[in-house]
């Protein structure tokens, strides 16, 4: 059984295909804090000591993930919301504004159906869409399947667009560089203080459907004071997926990420030769 | 619902442990679960009585261990109690505070036969 593919194994599809149960390996320092702590006969009630924490194979996973992809110099983004933020809209525009500089790839989660990496694939790029069946957020162990089915070019960018909730993606991690978090204005202000896990795991807030405030009563920097206080360092960005205000900016903080993953790759590739 | 995932990663800990050590049944775990980490345990309970039915954690009894969050300002350097993630210092008024205790998610300790 599969320790990652929590919410049912069995019913996750990565592009259509059921993600297989097979054997992990396991480091030589997995049991290594384990110890009989009264080894006495088998029959009798013993103590074992075992301090292990509970997503220690899902971090074990996301490492590496993280590994290969600084090997490469992909940049991985993990963009996190709650459903309708506008995520795919947004990576859509995202995609239309990188793809004649950079390559990039996609993996969609959702519950359920391949609509949205239709519709990524109509942009022209690579998606693969990983369906969680019952399942909450994407895992680690995952996202480590999706990287080896994509075809993924040195240099590039890799989105993942997480299953859409506030809540279950806060806690695992895949290996990206950032969690990104997509808040809409056409949701309350009151987001990051209501689910602050997603807005202190996030790196950066990117404020969406901007171009509605004039017909709502959203006050934006009452949400900007109150998605600093869960995280006083999130940079925050207000963006319209669909007008193109703020994007420029977005798009300038992700190819300032990109250059750091390049400069984390020469760093990866000077060390293994020095090593 | 991800405490079903997590209540999957406590039994593939478990399953590595039995094997390893050549137990066959659960009788207690001891795990400790902070306030301010992203667990229900309630919902913990009720994923963990769901994935261990047929093995040998069936009958074990699950004792969560409660543990109380803490952190230090990074403005003023205070250690303090921090029941929200959106908690000031009550000293300084600073909303940068560094988590120390509370964010624990693991099994600390098992009987077995």
């Amino acid at each position: 059984m599969c320790a990652t593919c929590g919410c049912g194994t069995d019913q996750v599809h990565v592009d259509g295909k059921i993600l297989h149960h097979h054997d992990h390996d396991h480091p030589e320092d997995a049991h290594a804090h384990m110890h009989v702590h009264c080894a006495s006969d088998m029959n009798v009630s013993r103590r074992v000591k075992i301090e292990r924490a509970i997503l220690a194979q899902n971090d074990r996973y996301a490492q590496s993930n993280r590994q290969f992809l600084a090997e490469h110099g992909i940049l991985m983004l993990n963009l996190v919301s709650s459903p309708g933020s506008g995520k795919t809209t947004l990576l859509v525009e995202t995609i239309r504004a990188l793809q004649n500089a950079l390559p990039i790839a996609v993996i969609e989660g959702d519950q359920q159906t391949d609509q949205d990496a239709a519709r990524i694939r109509a942009t022209g790029v690579s998606a693969l869409q990983i369906n969680t069946g019952k399942g909450c957020h994407l895992d680690a162990h995952m996202i480590g399947h999706a990287m080896q089915q994509l075809t993924l070019q040195e240099n590039s960018i890799l989105f993942i667009e997480n299953v859409g909730n506030l809540v279950c993606p806060a806690g695992f991690d895949l290996g990206e560089a950032h969690k990104v978090v997509i808040l809409s204005v056409t949701e309350g202000e009151d987001k990051p203080l209501k689910y602050p896990d997603m807005f202190r795991a996030a790196d950066l807030m990117l404020l969406n459907k901007c171009d509605l405030l004039p017909y709502l009563s959203f006050d934006v920097n009452r949400t900007i004071e109150y998605a600093h206080r869960v995280n006083p360092s999130l940079h925050i960005i207000q963006v319209s997926a669909t007008q193109g205000t703020g994007i420029p900016e977005w798009i300038n903080w992700i190819r300032n990420e990109c250059r750091q993953a390049a400069i984390t790759q020469v760093k990866n590739v000077h060390s293994l030769q020095s090593g | 619902m991800h405490e079903l995932s997590l209540a999957e990663s406590m039994l593939q800990i478990i399953e590595d442990a039995a094997a390893e050590q050549g137990f066959t049944r659960v009788k207690k775990i001891w795990m400790e679960v902070g306030r301010l980490s992203c667990v229900e345990k309630d919902a913990l309970r009720f994923g963990f009585s769901v994935v261990v039915d047929g093995t040998v954690a069936q009958q074990a009894v699950l004792e969560i261990i409660d543990i109380a969050g803490r952190g230090r300002c990074e403005r003023c350097s205070s250690e303090i109690a921090v029941t929200t993630l959106y908690d000031a210092c009550p000293n300084c008024g600073s909303y940068a505070i560094d988590i120390i205790r509370g964010n624990e998610m693991r099994i600390t300790e098992m009987e077995v036969e």
